[in-house]
């Protein structure tokens, strides 16, 4: 259980965030400059709030009421940067040890050969830090931090300094990190597929302030939240499991609250749980059910919310069983009479649809 | 070669100057450290008494000396009525003018070297668990060590050239202070061509020199080490 509630002034810039997050991996979502890194650094111990408390497992970290500040070094909080920071005159091997020694940390973390084996470093061990390429650098600062066995995990952006490449080299072993390892972990990042690839509860920060929180489907299928959905690619996160393989056409059906999708085939057995991501700009709105149409997903719904816009576009909440976000012409909106309480048709085209995270 | 006479006084030289370099290195570190490290109220001041000795006249560090350390000096005083100690007019008097003299030059070089270590590993340190003490002993001193040794030689060949402030508080005894520029002055009092003022002038100038370009071989393997390239 993590409690965090902080205030802290910066010259004109106000931090005045509050947030609660249990197990599992808390997204904190905003752009640059909204103050996540400021929020982990707080929770690190490595800039003190005005005032607030800040809470992990039960202990406080800090609490002004109580005068109480722990220092980084007793907080058993692992942290991963957005640069790697290995030691550079220390071995591969000496920097994942670095921290083992630790005591204020809980005990029964991931031993030395699962990291790294995980991460795929074994091959990495005697070299220093200069002779690693950039995703190896900060996969081993990933494994350094996990193997001081902390009691949270605080990752700030750690692939926002490697190109594409070397970022998609490192998500496979991120993703399986998040879920293999039973630490909870804060994640910061303005990259809304690495949000919806491992995060289950959202923190959505702007100017300072936390905005929303909670799940990731519930938040990404928001109206109200600007960062999130005045973005290009604003789109809805649904969870569902793999309910069969057609291996003819090349398809799998998946099963989620509002029914079924099917989507281009994927790996994975009958039952696997996944996430699917679907982009609010993918979906368009009939009245009536069409026929002849080649799109395969047609969901009935009915619209929550019409988001005001005086742009070209308009986002539309609607509900299929869950809450997802279709983004149509304002013209459409007027012609076809889109508002709230009407009964409708979701069109959502098989390609569109993006998997979020792995089985 | 070299008379019995004149190796006695190169060994007092560097005997001195060892000494000198082996007290002043760990203070010298910890002065770098806290000019690099920390804020404090009067740090200006801290930094600037610290390098006096490079800029106020030898003779005058000297006198200071003998007057805190000399025998009837407020420190001297108690060090001998206590200990039994004096620096007076012996070789562990001309260490610790050698000493003084030498020790901004090691601190400055120190102290520019722990100011280039990236202070955001030291706080990766501190998050994985490390307290001050122990990402001093192994992250910053480790990555200081080029400028721990530079400032170390450095002082080692300042502490043999010294001059000024041995004569000045510790005078110019013959077995005990006489260090090579001691020496070399000595020997020029006295009239007439003299070939023993050569031979400890070119010595000295070899163990100098020796001593650099060892300081800048090791220092240059040491950062490739560290950083993967030499400087």
């Amino acid at each position: 259980m993590i409690e965090v509630s902080i205030k802290k002034s910066y010259g004109s810039f106000t931090l005045d965030a509050r947030f609660e997050s249990g197990a599992g991996v808390t997204a904190l979502y905003g752009v640059s400059g909204a103050g996540k890194t400021s929020i982990v650094d707080a929770i690190a111990g490595l800039n003190r709030p005005d005032a607030g408390r800040i809470v992990v497992g039960g202990t406080a970290l800090y609490d002004s009421s109580r005068a109480i500040f722990q220092p980084p070094e007793h907080r058993g909080i692992g942290y991963v940067f957005q640069e790697d920071r290995l030691f550079p005159h220390l071995t591969v091997r000496r920097n994942l040890q670095y921290g083992s020694q630790r005591t204020s940390g809980h005990n029964n973390g991931p031993d030395f050969e699962t990291v790294i084996g995980l991460l795929g470093v074994e091959h990495l061990l005697d070299r220093l830090p200069h002779r690693l390429s950039g995703g190896e650098k900060q996969r081993v600062a990933i494994g350094r931090a996990v193997l001081s066995r902390p009691r949270l995990l605080l990752m700030d952006e750690p692939l926002a300094n490697l190109d594409s490449t070397r970022r998609y080299e490192i998500l496979p072993f991120l993703e399986k990190m998040c879920r293999d390892l039973e630490v909870p972990i804060i994640y910061v990042s303005h990259a809304i597929d690495e949000i919806t690839r491992f995060a289950d509860t959202l923190v959505v920060l702007d100017r300072g302030k936390t905005l929303a929180v909670g799940a990731v489907s519930e938040i990404t299928a928001r109206l109200d939240l600007g960062p999130l959905v005045d973005r290009r690619d604003a789109g809805t996160v649904l969870d569902g499991q793999i309910a069969a393989h057609d291996t003819m056409y090349k398809l799998t059906t998946v099963s989620f609250q509002g029914g079924r999708l099917v989507i281009p085939a994927i790996d994975g057995t009958v039952g696997d749980r996944l996430r699917l991501r679907i982009q609010a700009r993918d979906i368009a709105i009939a009245t009536t059910l069409p026929d002849n149409i080649s799109t395969l997903n047609c969901l009935g719904g009915t619209i929550t919310q019409v988001s005001a816009s005086r742009q070209a576009h308009q986002d539309i909440q609607i509900d299929v069983g869950v809450p997802i976000l279709a983004r149509v012409t304002r013209r459409s909106v007027v012609e076809l009479g889109l508002e709230p309480g009407r009964e409708i048709t979701a069109l959502i085209k098989s390609v569109a649809v993006e998997r979020a995270a792995a089985p | 070669m070299l008379t019995p006479l004149e190796i006695e006084i190169i060994t007092l030289s560097l005997r001195v100057a060892f000494w000198a370099v082996l007290f002043g290195l760990p203070l010298a570190i910890a002065a770098a450290w806290l000019l690099a490290r920390t804020h404090f109220p009067g740090k200006a001041l801290v930094d600037g008494a610290l390098h006096l000795p490079l800029v106020v006249p030898p003779v005058i560090v000297g006198f200071t000396l003998l007057v805190l350390f000399g025998r009837q000096g407020a420190i001297g005083s108690i060090l001998y009525d206590w200990f039994g100690f004096s620096f007076a007019f012996d070789w562990k008097g001309a260490a610790l003018a050698s000493g003084v003299m030498a020790f901004p030059l090691m601190v400055r070089a120190i102290r520019l070297s722990i100011e280039a270590i990236d202070q955001r590993i030291e706080t990766a340190a501190r998050t994985l668990g490390a307290s001050h003490l122990r990402v001093f002993a192994t992250i910053t001193l480790p990555l200081a060590l080029p400028g721990v040794l530079s400032g170390t030689v450095l002082a080692f060949a300042r502490s043999l050239g010294e001059f000024g402030a041995t004569i000045t508080f510790v005078s110019n005894i013959p077995g005990e202070t006489r260090t090579m520029p001691l020496a070399v002055f000595s020997l020029m009092q006295m009239p007439g061509p003299n070939d023993a003022i050569l031979r400890l002038v070119l010595v000295s100038i070899a163990i100098a020199l020796a001593a650099l370009i060892l300081s800048e071989a090791l220092s240059r393997r040491i950062s490739a080490r560290i950083r993967g390239s030499v400087p």
